[in-house]
């Protein structure tokens, strides 16, 4: 291909294999091949202890027990067995309320959806302007048939924080199942399982420097937490997913999961340095905004609407970086990201948002030449903007009549 | 490790040409297939020319092709997922099925589904004639596998499908064993989903996709962000994927040869096992080449293929999914074998390297096992 | 989505970017689509005595789709009198950019900006 690379800025919506994890995944597909289920020879043997190992290293970035990590084929997988599974184990002794937030992944959403339509209730709660929770308003919507809650560790698009503490103890008091999806969250915040009040946790290899089509699903042991499974078959994985196991994809996740461990401080340190450089320059430029909360927050993401120009356009401006305007699940269709309108950003504003997610190959000139990159871009897309024009001759555009197909 | 691999069934090597076609989706590259950019594109293309050169190994569309983790996804997905659009009435699955197709009929038992068992020969070939006497109840999904994991016996699907097609029934296909192994055409089978994984035929882990005829009306399993045309949310295991096309099409170029030669083999092996008395299950029906059910009578399976892992063969007692337990096979009792005799069940699966030797030297080892073991129980009784 | 070249290139090198008085008599606005919509098209003429369009000059918010039909349409304007103007269809616009479906409508609205400008002109003429 001709096509120069453009600079990669879009870690969020997945992350390239770290070399490491490929070199450790690759004698899996190859010499060490064997089906872990099976135990009459050593072929099985081989991979069972792989897999193993594996889970003993996802298990340590969060301080779970190996035994409360299952294997699923993702976050997706995972949420929608966490929350179908519990959801179902549970309802016919507590009942069939749900909580969530109107800005999760659409794993979540949509497995929600589903429940709704199996007979269950749901309230999407509304977070504030900046992208986060507000305890009252989520301890308000507890009712006393609330089976479950399911709220995101780190937003995918606009990275901030939830207090999963504050939300969990809320749970426990309540007697709710708390589900956290926490594909975005690992190896970018400090997760303790020990200390947090969780009981399933949602976890993604490929936005981890890990391999597509692996995840796993942590299920809380103490106090035991029951899940229906929601694939049925040879009893794999203590009888709650079934399926052949992986093994180089799983012995992947273990490695990525294991470097994540050991490599977090300081690469957060010098990502954060990274947005922070990025962000004053992007400041730079008239009517810029930032989306969600800065300091609850990965330093991973920067979220920025640039004002009076549109989206679409804007993004094939800047094609010489690779970044996402919206959810990367999302961005095939032309809405406006439902997390930005949730956070009461104008559809405007919503279009013309783009994430920037920054990762361990991101390198200062990368981020000088974006700078520079938008400043030009949408200097030049005003030029064009009869809006910005309007904007500059003092017209309040929420004044103005169009003439709306 | 020096030991002969003869549990294909199992699980196969990945092919190194397949190992080569994966390498770029695992290197630094590889964005998320749903993303706008370049790289999301190279990811988009990639896993839409893998769906085009496996839609092609079975005659289909493109757009009939849905990847999923596996077979037993695939599985799931088809049984669970046609269900839940049908108003509940009889489902119909064969005695012989896997777990991953049995489990998930039995779980709609919850949801109103009156779940019954078509029965088998004792050469492991499904009764048409007690499918179609069950199927004269009204029947909303048929499953019955294309060939049998254990004993290898292929199923009159096509015969089947008129059946089911008669009367309304919709007919699902596990064809995990058979593909790769058998030409296998969507359409000749007349069936209206089919399940095919990538593991068994020298692809990775991982995947498998379910094959669907158009007018099927499926309800996802995964919902999330809408991929695989809202069928099956979750980000594309892209290199899993394009490993799993390049497998397809080897396997499909190497079909006729190999299953010659494999036939020869099992032919070598099983005058051989006559020779030590062995009893072959389905030994009578049409059977997948590579595929060799036996018990040594009065020689405890486990017991036999821990003997043989020692000697240097990997083969197995059941299923692998099932090795876990002690129970006998349900397959065998499903053909009425003796428990007893199930219970010395191993089975044999070739793969495209084994050899005559291989054989040759499988069988001097069994031969020994048997002798000493045979002196052991004569000890022990 | 795959662009076809002339729309590329059309938003690449956008034609008469800019704005003419919108007071002179001899000039008609249009301005169309709305910003919650995603498109927003200014276009102006500018007439000479005979009646013929001798400057044509456009700014538009929305997709590349968008910006290459409203330069394309400024190209087609220049020479061409107010009848002959207002004969322009967008499926000409659409075909000549090979706009995809999804993309149709801003050909449409580059002919709504025509009208429009047309008929401020008229207004403001009195005829």
């Amino acid at each position: 291909m001709s096509e120069r690379k453009p600079i990669y800025l879009d870690y969020s919506a997945t992350t390239p294999v770290d070399p490491r994890v490929a070199q450790k995944m690759i004698p899996y597909l190859t010499e060490d091949f064997g089906n872990p289920a099976s135990r009459s020879h050593p072929y099985g043997w081989t991979a069972e202890q792989a897999v193993e190992n594996a889970r003993e290293e996802v298990a340590r970035l969060v301080h779970a027990d190996p035994r409360e990590i299952v294997w699923t084929s993702g976050a997706t997988e995972s949420n929608n067995l966490a929350i179908k599974g519990a959801a179902h184990f549970y309802a016919s002794g507590k009942g069939k309320h749900i909580i969530t937030s109107a800005t999760e992944h659409k794993a979540v959403l949509d497995t929600v959806r589903e429940l709704e339509r199996e007979g269950y209730e749901a309230t999407y709660l509304q977070p504030e302007a900046d992208g986060l929770i507000d305890i009252e308003k989520f301890k308000a919507a507890i009712r006393p048939d609330t089976v479950l809650a399911s709220i995101m560790l780190v937003n995918n698009e606009i990275g901030v924080v939830q207090d999963i503490e504050a939300l969990g103890n809320v749970c426990r008091a309540n007697n709710v199942i708390f589900h956290v999806d926490a594909a975005q969250a690992t190896g970018k915040v400090e997760i303790d399982l020990e200390k947090l009040p969780v009981d399933l946790m949602s976890f993604s290899a490929h936005k981890t420097y890990g391999p597509k089509g692996i995840g796993a699903l942590y299920v809380r042991r103490k106090p035991r937490i029951r899940i229906e499974a929601q694939m049925h078959g040879g009893g794999h994985e203590r009888g709650m997913r079934s399926g052949t196991l992986a093994t180089h994809q799983i012995v992947g996740m273990g490695e990525a999961f294991r470097i994540a461990r050991e490599e977090m401080a300081s690469e957060n340190e010098r990502i954060r340095a990274l947005r922070d450089r990025l962000l004053k320059g992007l400041l730079q430029i008239e009517e810029t905004y930032v989306n969600g909360d800065l300091d609850h927050r990965v330093p991973h993401n920067l979220n920025v609407s640039f004002n009076f120009v549109e989206g679409e356009s804007l993004i094939m401006a800047i094609k010489d970086i690779a970044v996402s305007s919206g959810s990367a699940c999302t961005s095939a269709s032309l809405e406006p990201s439902y997390v930005l309108r949730a956070l009461g950003r104008s559809d405007e504003l919503a279009h013309s948002s783009i994430r920037f997610s920054i990762g361990r190959f991101t390198t200062e000139a990368d981020v000088d030449y974006t700078i520079e990159l938008l400043k030009s871009k949408i200097g030049k897309l005003r030029e064009l903007s009869p809006l910005w024009e309007m904007f500059k001759d003092g017209i309040d555009l929420s004044k103005v009549e169009w003439a709306e197909h | 490790m020096n030991t002969v691999y003869f549990d294909h069934n199992s699980t196969t090597a990945l092919k190194p040409q397949v190992l080569q076609a994966m390498l770029p989706w695992l290197s630094q590259t590889a964005g998320n297939a749903t993303s706008r950019h370049v790289y999301g594109r190279n990811v988009r293309d990639a896993v839409e020319t893998a769906r085009k050169q496996i839609a092609e190994c079975v005659g289909v569309q493109a757009s009939q092709v849905v990847f999923t983790s596996g077979g037993t996804e695939a599985n799931n997905f088809a049984i669970k997922g046609i269900a839940a659009n049908l108003a509940p009435t009889q489902l119909l699955v064969s005695a012989i099925e896997h777990p991953c197709v049995s489990r998930p009929a039995q779980s709609l038992a919850w949801h109103g589904w009156k779940v019954q068992s078509i029965g088998v020969d004792d050469q492991c070939v499904l009764d048409l004639a007690d499918a179609a006497q069950k199927l004269s109840t009204r029947t909303g999904l048929v499953s019955v596998m294309l060939a049998n994991n254990e004993t290898g016996a292929i199923q009159p699907i096509a015969e089947l499908a008129k059946l089911a097609k008669a009367q309304d029934a919709l007919l699902h296909t596990d064809a995990v064993q058979a593909f790769g192994k058998l030409p296998v055409d969507f359409g000749a089978l007349g069936v209206n989903a089919m399940t095919v994984s990538s593991h068994k035929i020298g692809g990775p882990v991982g995947v498998g996709a379910l094959i669907l005829d158009k007018r099927v009306d499926i309800a996802p399993l995964l919902h999330g962000g809408g991929q695989e045309r809202g069928l099956r949310s979750g980000t594309e295991n892209v290199a899993a994927i394009v490993g799993f096309a390049n497998a397809c099409e080897l396997a499909a170029a190497s079909l006729k040869t190999r299953s010659e030669t494999q036939a020869k083999l099992r032919e070598q092996l099983e005058t051989g096992l006559q020779r030590l008395n062995a009893v072959i299950f389905g030994q009578q029906a049409q059977r997948l080449p590579n595929t060799s059910f036996f018990a040594i009578p009065n020689i405890e399976g486990e017991t036999l293929v821990t003997a043989l892992d020692k000697a240097g063969y990997a083969v197995a007692s059941g299923s692998a999914c099932s090795s876990d337990s002690t129970e006998p096979s349900h397959v065998l009792l499903a053909m009425g074998v003796d428990a007893d005799v199930a219970r010395g069940a191993v089975r044999v699966s070739l793969g495209e390297h084994n050899t005559e030797a291989e054989i040759q030297g499988f069988l001097q080892a069994l031969q020994q096992e048997v002798k000493r073991l045979k002196g052991l129980s004569a000890v022990a009784a | 989505m795959a662009y076809s070249d002339k729309v590329l290139d059309h938003y690449e090198n956008p034609r008469n970017v800019g704005s003419l008085d919108k007071n002179d008599p001899t000039v008609g606005t249009g301005m169309v689509g709305a910003p919650a919509c995603g498109d927003v098209m200014k276009l102006q003429i500018k007439v000479n005595d005979a009646g013929v369009i001798e400057d044509a000059k456009f700014k538009t918010y929305g997709c590349g789709s968008a910006i290459a039909s409203s330069s394309l349409v400024t190209e087609w304007l220049k020479g061409k009198t107010l009848d002959q103007a207002q004969e322009i269809k967008n499926s000409a616009i659409a075909e000549e950019l090979a706009l995809p479906p999804v993309k149709i409508h801003c050909s449409v609205l580059a002919e709504d900006a025509i009208k429009s400008a047309i008929a401020d002109l008229r207004a403001k003429q009195g005829k």
